[in-house]
């Protein structure tokens, strides 16, 4: 990759940029999409799903996409406009933000920064705004209520986030996520094992994050219609489709970087030069992996009220992912 | 042995429902969601109703006599009936010529209709019947007006009547022949 | 919450467009007083809105997520039943009433059909009788099965409702098949049942009952022993027993907490319930997770119902001897029946003509709707959902 980079003009390397950074966070958006939530949905469910558009129903997406495009874009009467329109593009940048760190082989990455997951985790808290923003500019009832319900999830799911990937960054001892993949290489084992509670509290956390069922107050179908969505209508709405799911993703690729290695497969150096064109196909299966997971809880279990929510995360959640750092710290002290 | 708890019982059923759809021959088949899944797949494939499924009511002009009971009856009054009385040539030579009513307009509006069957049991001479075609949507509501002749055409869409359970005491009934 | 936020200025002493300002910004203070009084946000659920199973409109007002006071109202789908019924004949009644609570159809007609099988001094033969019940108790699985899907999805698990849907098919396809009508089979008649059982139900309607016996295995995997579940169901909406029977709840609402009623074995009736083997669920709790748990076991009981009255049909004819035009004797009848939402009744006033003088139809939602002003009294919004769906009503059953 590095030799050419080299020969592109700067103009022609950001514009190249730009759109491998389309792709990279649109192609697995729209898989995610087509094979949880249209496929692996529906045959949970005994039934088929999409089959009309295309071969099994692959062009449903581009389909979707064509009926959001032509519908009208509707303002509610005293809608703050500015604030309304703007909603959907805060919580898509924090998803773009992302996927800057987030290395697909030693040097298939966009920015190498030493503090990578300081900054992504700071940076995912920017859809907060967002869905704020969503949630007040729409001058609706069911829609504040959504948005203020999102502001206390999604803050009081921040916490045990970070804290359970301090676990990891102690057995890595860095911040930089291509570091982090590495020393999982060189340690011969991905952090899972080790640090299977840190795994499944970061599980936990995204999944409330993303505002997916069980943790989805902000959206609860059946009482808030679609809590801060509720006034959006075509691009609009898909704009937020589209972030749902592209966080999903990029959330999911971080998981597999923290805790399954990353582009590393076993029995393969790390670093060599070969893993950057194999690197991103095998962090997608592992996203896939870890996207399956978030999806299937969402299929299977209802969902927490608002109280019993925070409750897990303040009193449950937070304890014991400081328990997990502690435990961590003293097995990398003493060992 | 503890409990397992509930929710990993949960996620249990759906992924046991996952595998049924997509591999609906045991895990060594090949993946057919399409036979495995409990949806069909309209209008490719189409499931056939139960014989007795009230669908579309066909008329069979040779036993109508247009005594308008289906029509009093009827809990819409969505069924016309226009008839008129014709003389017709008697039965033996020296006789007298008979009354025979002849059916001009015998309508069912559909799109009023309830389905409810109370004119094909109160026919008391066995004129109307149901058949179980439910494929008769139209563009405009106007041509869900059925006249005369497309409820003659219903009647070849009528199943025999099939025999009754064991114990019981009702006689089967028989469809009329094909009227000329 | 003071109201003093700007200085009192006597307001002839300024001149006029600074008056105008001046009132302007009181009443601009009012207008933000008023909004940020905490005494409550009114919010309308319905009358269209996923949680409200149809066209009920309930205004409440909410201190942040808690509700200080709800009312429903209803009458959205009023269609004039008791109205219609007074201008139709007595077969054109049985199809119009199959419609008043839609999904278990055919125990709608059945207090009806038996009212004026009273006046008339009818009564139909066994065979009828059996055929009757074992309708009556599908129209009854087919209804709660619904709302064994149908109550997860309001607390937001979305697949036990496509598991009910596919397995309530079954029982769907049985009911067609006898009386030709997958929602309104329109097959009680004065006398009697409309027709005979086609060869071959009650082999098929046997197994249809065992995959809704799977099914009900499943939903006690799925979701009564889900902790998510539980924990948002138990504990939320309890109604204690002397307070649901003041407001005149029935079925299984009054069963969920703890009263043993249940009109099928505690009323004599024609019908063939007091051959079978059975018993009544209750629990004595009174919660939302209550009404859940005793509907699943119902569900499971009435499908070993049918098994039995399958089993000991007894031959014979399913008519009785009635005139072709039915004229009802003139009387008065009431006969009410356990149905699937509750206890359904039917008054019937006849003064010998073609049609009833006079239907009142008393329905099990109605009533049971009585109580939601009390009981939504200062829940959170969530439960607001919890508790509608576990109460279960039929829209139609309300307005009629």
């Amino acid at each position: 990759m590095t030799p050419i980079i080299a020969e592109l003009a700067y103009w022609q390397e950001t514009v190249l940029r730009g759109l491998v950074g389309l792709v990279a966070v649109l192609l697995p958006t729209g898989a995610l999409v087509y094979m949880f939530l249209f496929k692996m949905m529906s045959f949970m469910q005994s039934r088929l799903g999409p089959m009309e558009a295309g071969p099994y129903g692959q062009l449903q997406l581009l389909a979707e996409f064509g009926k959001f495009l032509q519908k009208e874009d509707i303002f509610p009467s005293k809608a703050d406009r500015f604030v309304f329109a703007a909603a959907p593009f805060v919580v898509l940048v924090s998803t773009f933000l992302l996927v800057l760190v987030l290395p697909g082989g030693p040097d298939a990455h966009f920015v190498d920064l030493n503090t990578g997951i300081y900054f992504a985790m700071a940076v995912s808290s920017v859809s907060v705004i967002g869905i704020m923003m969503a949630g007040w500019g729409s001058n609706s009832k069911y829609s504040l209520l959504g948005g203020i319900r999102a502001a206390g999830q999604l803050i009081a799911y921040e916490l045990p986030l970070v804290l359970s990937v301090v676990g990891v960054v102690i057995m890595a001892g860095t911040l930089n996520l291509k570091g982090i993949v590495l020393a999982q290489s060189d340690f011969g084992i991905w952090f899972i094992i080790p640090q299977f509670l840190g795994f499944l509290i970061f599980l936990v956390s995204i999944q409330a994050e993303l505002t997916q069922p069980p943790f989805d107050m902000p959206v609860a179908e059946s009482e808030l219609v679609t809590g801060y969505m509720t006034e959006y209508s075509g691009i609009r709405f898909l704009l937020f489709f589209i972030g749902e799911f592209a966080t999903a993703a990029v959330f999911s690729a971080i998981g597999a970087t923290l805790f399954l290695g990353g582009w590393t497969i076993p029995f393969v150096d790390g670093s060599s030069e070969i893993m950057n064109w194999i690197g991103p196909l095998v962090l997608a299966v592992k996203m896939v992996l870890i996207a399956f997971l978030i999806f299937w809880f969402r299929m299977t279990y209802p969902r927490f009220r608002e109280d019993q929510l925070q409750r897990l995360a303040w009193k449950f959640l937070i304890p014991l992912s400081l328990l997990n750092i502690v435990i961590t710290a003293i097995f990398k002290v003493v060992f | 042995m503890p409990k397992v708890p509930g929710m990993l019982v949960g996620l249990g059923v759906t992924a046991k429902t996952f595998f049924k759809t997509v591999f609906p021959d045991g895990p060594t088949g090949p993946p057919a969601p399409s036979k495995g899944s409990h949806t069909v797949q309209y209008p490719h494939v189409k499931e056939a109703p139960p014989d007795r499924a009230r669908g579309v009511i066909a008329l069979h002009h040779d036993n109508c006599t247009s005594c308008m009971l289906c029509a009093r009856e009827c809990p819409d009054w969505c069924i016309y009936i226009e008839g008129h009385k014709e003389l017709a040539p008697p039965r033996r030579a020296g006789g007298k010529p008979r009354q025979k009513n002849k059916l001009d307009r015998f309508d069912i509006d559909f799109a009023l209709c309830m389905f409810c069957g109370i004119c094909v049991e109160v026919c008391p001479f066995d004129a109307l019947f149901w058949s179980p075609e439910f494929e008769f949507s139209e563009l405009k509501i106007a041509d869900l007006l059925h006249d005369k002749s497309r409820l003659a055409d219903w009647m070849e869409t009528v199943p025999d009547y099939p025999a009754y359970e064991s114990g019981s005491e009702v006689k089967v009934k028989k469809l009329p022949s094909p009227s000329s | 919450m003071s109201t003093e936020t700007t200085t009192e200025v006597d307001i002839n002493d300024i001149d006029e467009v600074d008056q105008l300002r001046y009132v302007a910004a009181r009443a601009a203070d009012a207008r933000v007083n008023i909004e940020l009084e905490t005494e409550g946000m009114t919010l309308n659920i319905g009358p269209q809105h996923p949680a409200t199973h149809g066209t009920l409109r309930i205004v409440a007002r909410l201190d942040g997520e808690r509700v200080i006071q709800a009312e429903p109202i209803m009458g959205y789908m009023h269609r004039g039943y008791e109205k219609l019924t007074e201008v139709r004949t007595y077969p054109q009644v049985t199809t119009l009433i199959n419609r008043i609570d839609w999904v278990g159809s055919f125990a709608n007609e059945v207090p009806f059909i038996l009212a004026s099988e009273e006046l008339m001094g009818v009564e139909a033969p066994p065979r009828a009788q059996y055929i009757r019940t074992a309708l009556f108790e599908m129209g009854r699985i087919a209804n709660i099965m619904l709302f064994l899907g149908d109550m997860p999805v309001q607390l937001g698990g979305v697949t036990p409702l496509f598991y009910a849907m596919r397995d309530r098919e079954f029982v769907l396809n049985q009911i067609e098949s006898a009386t030709g009508g997958r929602f309104h089979p329109n097959f009680n008649r004065i006398g009697g049942v409309k027709d005979d059982l086609p060869a071959g139900w009650i082999k098929e309607t046997k197994s249809a009952m065992q995959r809704v016996r799977d099914f009900c295995d499943e939903m006690d995997d799925l979701v009564t022993g889900n902790e998510i579940f539980q924990s948002r169901c138990r504990g939320v909406g309890i109604i204690p027993a002397d307070v649901g029977k003041a407001y005149g709840l029935s079925g299984a609402n009054l069963r969920g907490s703890g009263v043993d009623w249940d009109l099928r074995r505690d009323q004599p009736s024609p019908l063939a319930w007091k051959d079978l083997d059975w018993k009544v669920w209750t629990h004595p709790d009174g919660d939302s997770f209550s009404r859940f748990w005793v509907r699943l076991q119902e569900v499971r009981e009435s499908s070993l119902m049918v098994d039995q009255i399958l089993d000991g049909l007894p031959a014979g004819p399913i008519m009785a001897k009635v005139p072709r035009i039915i004229k009802v004797p003139a009387g008065e009848s009431y006969v009410q029946t356990e149905n699937p939402l509750g206890v359904m009744g039917y008054y019937v006033i006849s003064k010998g003509e073609l049609t009833p003088f006079r239907v009142k139809i008393r329905t099990a939602s109605f009533s049971n709707m009585s109580i939601t002003p009390w009981l939504l009294e200062g829940v959170y919004v969530p439960d607001i959902a919890t508790i509608l769906a576990s109460l279960y009503f039929i829209l139609g059953d309300i307005d009629r």
